[in-house]
């Protein structure tokens, strides 16, 4: 038998069935589905004499007075949704992290809390979610608008992390966890040094499509008034009345961000394969 | 073996009872391994081997009776347990070595993680044990490119680089292929000429001949038979071990 032979076999690539196909290819047919709808709107537009005035918008993105740099309402909308979506993320983490463990523990009440929140949470409509959030718990609890909405969005998109963390741990063969027993390894050390890191390549590229989602997700926090893309888009036709414009401008911010986002996440996935081609 | 029984106990197992659901996976089984015996253990698929042992290092819990292993009682109580798994080391058929950890980093991450042992000192024991198992030279490959027989060596310096006082051996050869069984079974002759207390679930009875001290077969969750080699395969006592000898022994 030669070492490449011995490497090979066994379930040692198996769990990467976990695996989707490349977000490249999303992107792609999400570049395609744009162009055959930019096509159709501006064929739309045509038909109902839409006054285009496409001059006016690079000045929503930035103007130069003076010499001086200085940014549009789209470009500090764009921020503010980075600032929502990246909080919203890591809170999303801990808080998937958090119930997956709690749903593997030996305690009752920890399963049962994780059960339920799951339960709620995938059960009821986000828009709903985030408005007991903004009329209900930040008049209690005193949040500002903008961490009542991180803690909104990471909520309802933790339960989905939860999951997402759940497959990946459940991908690490038994035998990993009973020699870490049998070597008397602490439970945290185990999880941190053996089963995380076997997991994470397979949780990597739902965990992208996660955080696609989030960021597209964050749009709806604009019905609550927090100055993200979605919102600064509205104010800006309310202001101009270029609402083909202005849509048609926030829509391409969104995907040149997730596009960023995708691509350089296989590329960090690639690399990580690389690297993990001889287990 | 009059001497031997001077020897403090090892391991103790009295009456111990294991269900998986309805099911009784081991029936009142009693035994004793004193310090430096060698105990190996065969008996049909399913006859419980693989659960008496690893309720030994408490990967199982056994539901009656009582396991006493180096003077410690395994109970619910973690700090017990924790301190059993840092005497006992276990090898497994399947070998469960780290595949995302070089040889050396599966080596001395239970020194470094469970004992808290500085770096360098781990690293020392790590390669001092790859060299017992003769194999230093493959220290920063990951366990995927090694042999079965070399990952299997590699499986068993992982355990000892706990300097465990006892080793559990459940069927260590059965995934290898036939030429790699000789350097395995080797490695483990040489720890048992060293001292080491050792339980062997195992088939090879070649290797139970040159090195047990006693013989045990189970069927069905009971012991059916304890005896020395010698009794064992020239006289069995029960039926079922003469017709389970019979069997091994044609092929
Ligand atoms: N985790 C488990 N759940 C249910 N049944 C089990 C489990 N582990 C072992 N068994 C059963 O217990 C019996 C003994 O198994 P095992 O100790 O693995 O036997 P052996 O190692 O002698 O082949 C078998 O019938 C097996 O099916
Ligand atoms: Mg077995």
């Amino acid at each position: 038998m030669t070492v490449a032979e011995v490497g090979r076999p066994r379930a040692s690539r198996a769990p990467l069935k976990l695996r989707k196909r490349s977000p490249i290819i999303d992107v792609l047919q999400v570049a395609v589905l744009a162009a055959v709808l930019i096509w159709f709107t501006l064929k739309g537009a045509g038909a109902i004499n839409y006054n285009w005035q496409w001059y006016r918008v690079p000045v929503m993105f930035y103007r130069v007075v003076d010499g001086e740099f200085i940014l549009g309402p789209l470009i500090e909308g764009l921020f503010m949704t980075l600032k929502i979506s990246g909080a919203a993320l890591i809170l999303a983490l801990f808080i998937g992290l958090a119930t997956a463990l709690l749903r593997r523990s030996n305690s009752y009440s920890g399963r049962a809390l994780a059960y339920g929140y799951l339960e709620l949470i995938r059960n009821t409509p986000l828009i709903v979610q985030i408005y007991l959030f903004y009329f209900v718990l930040a008049p209690i609890v005193g949040t500002t608008p903008f961490w009542t909405g991180v803690i909104a969005l990471a909520v309802f998109e933790g339960s989905f992390t939860a999951e997402i963390f759940r497959a990946g741990i459940e991908s690490v063969k038994k035998g990993q966890w009973e020699a870490s027993d049998s070597l008397g390894l602490p439970r945290h050390e185990t999880f941190r040094r053996v089963v995380l890191p076997q997991a994470l390549p397979l949780m990597l590229p739902p965990l992208t499509g996660q955080m696609v989602s989030l960021i597209k997700h964050s749009a709806i926090l604009s019905a609550v008034a927090v100055f993200d893309l979605t919102t600064v888009g509205l104010d800006l036709i309310a202001d101009t009345f270029m609402a083909f414009e202005v849509w048609l401008s926030v829509a391409g911010v969104y995907l040149a961000l997730t596009i960023t986002l995708s691509v350089s996440v296989s590329l960090f996935e690639n690399r990580i394969r690389k690297r993990a081609q001889h287990w | 073996m009059p001497d031997s029984s001077e020897k403090p106990l090892m391991i103790e197992l009295r009456g111990v009872n294991k269900w998986f659901g309805d099911f009784q996976a081991l029936r009142s089984i009693d035994l004793e391994v004193r310090l430096g015996e060698r105990v190996v253990v065969c008996g049909p698929s399913g006859s419980g081997k693989s659960t008496m042992i690893r309720c030994m290092n408490r990967l199982e819990r056994h539901e009656e009776g009582t396991i006493i292993i180096d003077g410690i009682e395994l109970t619910d109580d973690m700090k017990n347990v924790t301190a059993v798994r840092r005497e006992v080391g276990m090898v497994f058929q399947q070998f469960n070595l780290f595949p995302h950890l070089t040889v050396l980093d599966n080596l001395m991450l239970a020194p470094l993680r469970s004992r808290k042992l500085p770096k360098n000192e781990a690293r020392e024991i790590a390669m001092h044990y790859l060299e017992r198992v003769r194999i230093p030279e493959q220290a920063e490959k990951y366990p995927g490119q090694l042999s079965g027989g070399q990952q299997q060596r590699v499986a068993i310096a992982r355990s000892l680089c706990m300097k465990p006082r006892i080793m559990l051996f459940d069927e260590p050869t059965s995934a290898l292929d036939p030429e790699m069984i000789k350097e395995v079974l080797d490695t483990m002759v040489e720890l048992a000429e060293d001292g080491m207390t050792m339980v062997v679930v195992t088939h090879e009875m070649g290797f139970a001949k040159t090195v047990a001290d006693s013989m045990v077969f189970m069927d069905e969750g009971e012991i059916v038979e304890a005896a020395t080699p010698a009794d064992f395969f020239s006289a069995p006592k029960s039926e079922r071990t003469k017709t389970f000898l019979s069997q091994i022994l044609i092929h």
